[in-house]
């Protein structure tokens, strides 16, 4: 066994984030004292970033299985079959603690690793989507944090070649200390050629492929194991560097090589690198690994097996090749200018021996490593509900006209278009719909099918309420895919909340995991690929729940497809859905009376289904001229994007209850449609017959937004609104 | 039309100007590898596409202007063959010596992605033919180097002999500053070299050719070069 490696102290065991009872079991499994170089493979392996110990008897609860799932969760990437021998490869990751220490690099290195975990599943990526979540805007990082992380997004998206098409940014105090970036990545596949990590037969060997090994990333998944003190800045180099050039290089090495055949099991080295690669590999297909150090392509001098093992340098790959195809697989690599090497072989022993110089390093068993690291079922307590916020228990504090230009100018709901117009989202040649619609529209080849994508989760409802929370993000996103004619297929989960070890938290996961598998449930809309991220919490505050959902859906023919904007004048406004002036946890409350209570809107999943179902019959038979969702801020602030989209105004009757309450409740499972008069009728007689709500609100016309009883604002005033906050913000102007 | 497009390690929508290139050719253009030292026989266009050739981390296409195939197009240029770049295409060619000016950073120091509209200043030349003069058309611009510069020398020249084909203006086709996205000297957005076969420009047509797609205006361009040739012939 190796020498000269530093004597394992309890001090160096907490360093590496094991309790003493996960040491107690690493003890008891290989019967002695690990190495130094074994030490930091249990730690890469066992930590919560990787192993899910927290998390996964919950997972487990949620609905992964449908005709059309073709891999669920469990492997790089879920993946959904849409027809025509054609498959959707997608995942959301979050990037959460390095983008905090240094915002560009994490954010790109986010969007770096997810794209791998697409493409090594032998998909091309056609689209990136993110969701990020920053602290107050006055908190003196924000505007750092928003800057750099926007930045590295684009940075690396750009510079890869996948266009960014969708996302969500939102902030509050919560995140002050802890701001979110998941990341979104979206391939497509021949569904009868995806790759798998599973290694298949004995004595093949294992190539590292890609980038050099350095000594960047060390420790990065159990950096992002822990939650954060005052000296978050010092944990900088633990986050690595990004290289978007290496990984455009790998993508399209890796998809010639797979279509060489020459592959039989791949996979990227993410978290923990070289360890958790070979040993996922490895366990997963129930045979040993070798691997040999000294034939590791390194970027530096001198790396000891411990540094080797637990680097996170980016753009690599380990992949199992059939032996007769070595060369052919390295003569794609070298004309890409990539590094090549055979570092091991898989073994029938089922452990996994790491070799350096003449010494073993590691001789561990690597079932254990994998499949069984430790399992939690953590103690948790039930949120506490909170009350109903009646609405005549809230006194407007201004006219309806006032309240609309200050919520859609407000830092939640304002345009998004300083971040999205930093992201290359036409590249490809196949957005049909960009940036700020409900869900991206993106072209399947040449069409006529087309991809919906979304991400979305309201975490002021998720913290008031897990369960409603957790259904409302699931609901959302699959609102958000129908409204723009899409058949919603599956969803990636990106669970993002604060220490597991407090129960209050726990709570939190365990209730958003139920409220997400009843939606999934009810919408037929399962889980094939997810992340969780815990410890988001810096001294002992930890961020709102965030179990962000990445939907997909699936449209049939995309110059079909609905956009939110007016179409015409003198059209129908009608809503879709039920009404009784919702305001608790709405953002009406927060910004405009500065309260943050009550219960949120509940989710009625058998409504939202109907409701949905009818709105996509409508499109789908060509009815709806535009459709909308009606989400944050309520239906008011909806007619107004629709307004603002078009230059079209919008005439519209008075509140049928309290007009603060009818305009800017957030009733879920709702939309807005405009239809010409006759079609109109139409739908309204569709409606009543599935027993679904539905409500004339006026008609579109004119240069104004007029709610009877409350002052005309001009279309122009509202985009000026709107559009100014977040260039003025980023400017310093504002706070 | 026969057209060759060149593939640099970084270029990433060369699948964008090839699909443009076949919807409005027919014929499926040649990929040609940056190492390569000839271009296919029977080459009528060159097209230099957008990306990041190697990974743009040097100054924006230096590198690409100085791999293999580029002697190749050195000499195709020379003898009069029709060369198109495209974003970093237009600052390879320009790296390359092949057009006067440089690429520097867009003034608010950020990529930036959006639809422009340009004025296209000539209809007669063999890149424009398929366009009025003065007609203004919609296209996506996505780059972060894109603000043109050139000597004051330089600049005289390119206006006083008429080669500035594309001007960031407003959708009325006039010239504002509010409008000129990344604060290109003149708003310059693509120029023609001396003789006029020679084409570099930022904003990207071939997003823009589809009729299902939405906007077709960069279609012109490429239906444009097509008619040249096809009346060449």
């Amino acid at each position: 066994m190796a020498s000269n490696e530093p004597k394992i102290t309890s001090e160096l065991i907490a360093e590496h984030g094991l309790k003493p009872e996960e040491y107690q079991r690493l003890l008891d499994l290989i019967g002695r004292e690990p190495t130094f170089t074994e030490l930091g493979i249990f730690s890469a392996m066992w930590n919560e970033h990787c192993s899910y110990k927290s998390s996964k008897i919950h997972l487990r609860t949620l609905p992964t299985k449908a005709p059309w799932v073709i891999q669920g969760p469990g492997e790089n990437a879920g993946v959904i079959d849409i027809g025509d021998g054609l498959a959707v490869v997608f995942k959301m990751e979050s990037h959460n603690h390095p983008s905090y220490i240094e915002p560009y690099q994490g954010a790109a290195t986010g969007v770096g690793g997810i794209l791998r975990d697409v493409f090594t599943m032998g998909a091309r990526p056609i689209a990136c989507l993110n969701a990020l979540r920053f602290g107050d805007p006055a908190h003196p990082k924000t505007r750092h944090l928003v800057a750099g992380v926007v930045a590295g997004i684009g940075g690396y998206g750009n510079s890869f070649g996948v266009p960014t098409v969708g996302g969500l940014v939102g902030f509050h105090r919560r995140y002050d200390g802890n701001c979110l970036v998941n990341a979104m990545a979206v391939g497509l596949a021949e569904a009868d050629r995806i790759f798998y990590a599973k290694a298949t037969g004995v004595g093949k060997p294992i190539v590292y492929l890609g980038s050099k090994t350095g000594r960047d990333g060390i420790h990065g998944a159990t950096m992002a194991s822990a939650e954060f003190g005052e000296s978050a800045e010092e944990k900088r180099p633990t986050v690595q560097v990004g290289d978007p050039f290496s990984e455009k290089l790998l993508l399209e090495a890796c998809l010639e090589i797979m279509a060489k055949d020459c592959v039989i099991a791949i996979q990227d080295m993410g978290a923990a690198g070289l360890t958790c690669s070979a040993v996922e590999m490895g366990a997963k297909g129930d045979l040993g690994v070798v691997l040999d150090l000294d034939a590791v392509p390194c970027r530096e001098e001198g790396m000891s097996a411990y540094e080797m093992m637990l680097s996170e340098s980016q753009e690599r790959m380990l992949m199992v090749l059939k032996p007769e195809k070595e060369a052919e697989a390295e003569a794609i690599f070298r004309k890409w200018g990539l590094d090549f090497a055979v570092v091991g072989e898989t073994t029938p022993g089922k452990r996994f021996i790491v070799r350096h110089g003449a010494a073993v390093m590691a001789d561990l068993p690597i079932k254990e490593l994998g499949d069984e690291a430790p399992v939690y079922d953590r103690p948790y307590v039930e949120t506490a509900r909170r009350p109903i916020v009646k609405a005549s228990d809230v006194a407007p504090p201004v006219p309806v006209a006032d309240a609309l230009l200050r919520l859609i100018g407000s830092p939640d709901l304002c345009s998004k278009r300083w971040v999205w117009e930093q992201y290359d989202h036409v590249i490809l040649g196949n957005t049909v719909q960009r940036p700020g619609g409900d869900a991206a529209v993106v072209r399947v080849l040449d069409g006529p099918k087309a991809l919906a994508l979304t991400t979305d989760v309201t975490p002021r409802y998720c913290e008031a309420d897990p369960v409603e929370g957790g259904k409302q993000a699931v609901a959302e996103a699959w609102r958000n895919l129908t409204a723009v004619g899409a058949r919603p297929l599956a969803l990636t989960d990106n669970l993002n909340f604060g220490s597991p070890e407090r129960p209050e938290t726990m709570g939190q996961l365990v209730g958003c995991i139920r409220g997400i598998a009843q939606a999934c449930q009810a919408l037929d809309f399962p889980v094939v690929s997810g992340n969780v991220s815990l410890y988001n919490e810096t001294n002992g505050r930890a961020i709102l729940p965030t179990p962000t959902i990445g939907g997909v859906g699936l449209i049939d023919e995309f110059t079909r497809s609905t956009t939110l904007a007016f179409k015409a004048a003198d059209q129908a406004i009608l809503l879709v859905g039920e009404v009784t002036g919702w305001l608790g946890q709405s953002l009406y409350l927060r910004e405009i009376c500065a309260r943050e209570e009550g219960a949120p809107p509940p989710v009625d999943l058998a409504a939202e289904r109907r409701n949905g179902d009818l709105v996509r019959a409508l499109i789908a038979d060509g009815l709806a001229s535009a459709v909308h969702d009606v989400s944050d801020g309520g239906l008011l602030v909806a007619i107004a994007e629709m307004a603002m989209a078009s230059g079209i105004g919008a005439k519209l009757d008075a509140a049928p209850i309290a007009a603060h309450a009818f305009w800017f409740g957030e009733e879920q499972g709702r939309y807005v449609l405009t239809a010409t008069a006759a079609a109109a009728a139409a739908i309204i007689t569709r409606a009543d017959s599935a027993g679904v709500p539905i409500r004339r609100l006026g008609s579109t016309g004119g240069d104004a937004l007029t709610a009877k009883g409350e002052r005309p604002i001009l279309v122009a005033e509202l985009r000026e609104s709107f559009e100014a906050w977040f260039p003025a913000y980023m400017a310093g102007g504002v706070a | 039309m026969r057209s060759a497009i060149l593939v640099f390690p970084g270029i990433n929508r060369e699948r964008d100007m090839a699909r443009a290139l076949r919807l409005t050719s027919g014929r499926e253009p040649a990929m040609v590898w940056h190492t390569d030292t000839a271009l296919p026989a029977g080459t009528d266009l060159v097209v230099v596409p957008g990306g990041f050739s190697y990974g743009d981390y040097l100054r924006c296409g230096a590198i690409a202007a100085r791999a293999p195939v580029m002697d190749a197009v050195r000499h195709f240029a020379g003898v009069g063959g029709l060369v198109l770049g495209v974003c970093n295409g237009f600052q390879i060619l320009c790296e390359a010596g092949l057009l006067p000016g440089v690429l520097m950073r867009n003034e608010a120091l950020k990529f930036i992605c959006r639809d422009v509209y340009l004025k296209v200043e000539r209809s007669d030349t063999s890149f424009t033919r398929g366009y009025n003069a003065g007609q203004v058309i919609r296209v996506p611009v996505a780059h972060g180097e894109g603000n043109y510069v050139a000597d004051a020398q330089t600049l005289a020249r390119l206006e006083g002999e008429g080669r500035v084909l594309f001007r960031y203006v407003a959708p009325d086709g006039s010239l504002d500053a509010a409008w000129n996205v990344n604060g290109a000297t003149a708003a310059i957005a693509g120029i023609l070299n001396e003789a006029g076969n020679v084409l570099g420009m930022m904003p990207h047509p071939e997003n823009h050719v589809e009729p299902r797609m939405g906007v077709t205006d960069g279609r012109g361009l490429f239906a444009g070069l097509v008619d040249h040739f096809r009346q060449a012939a």
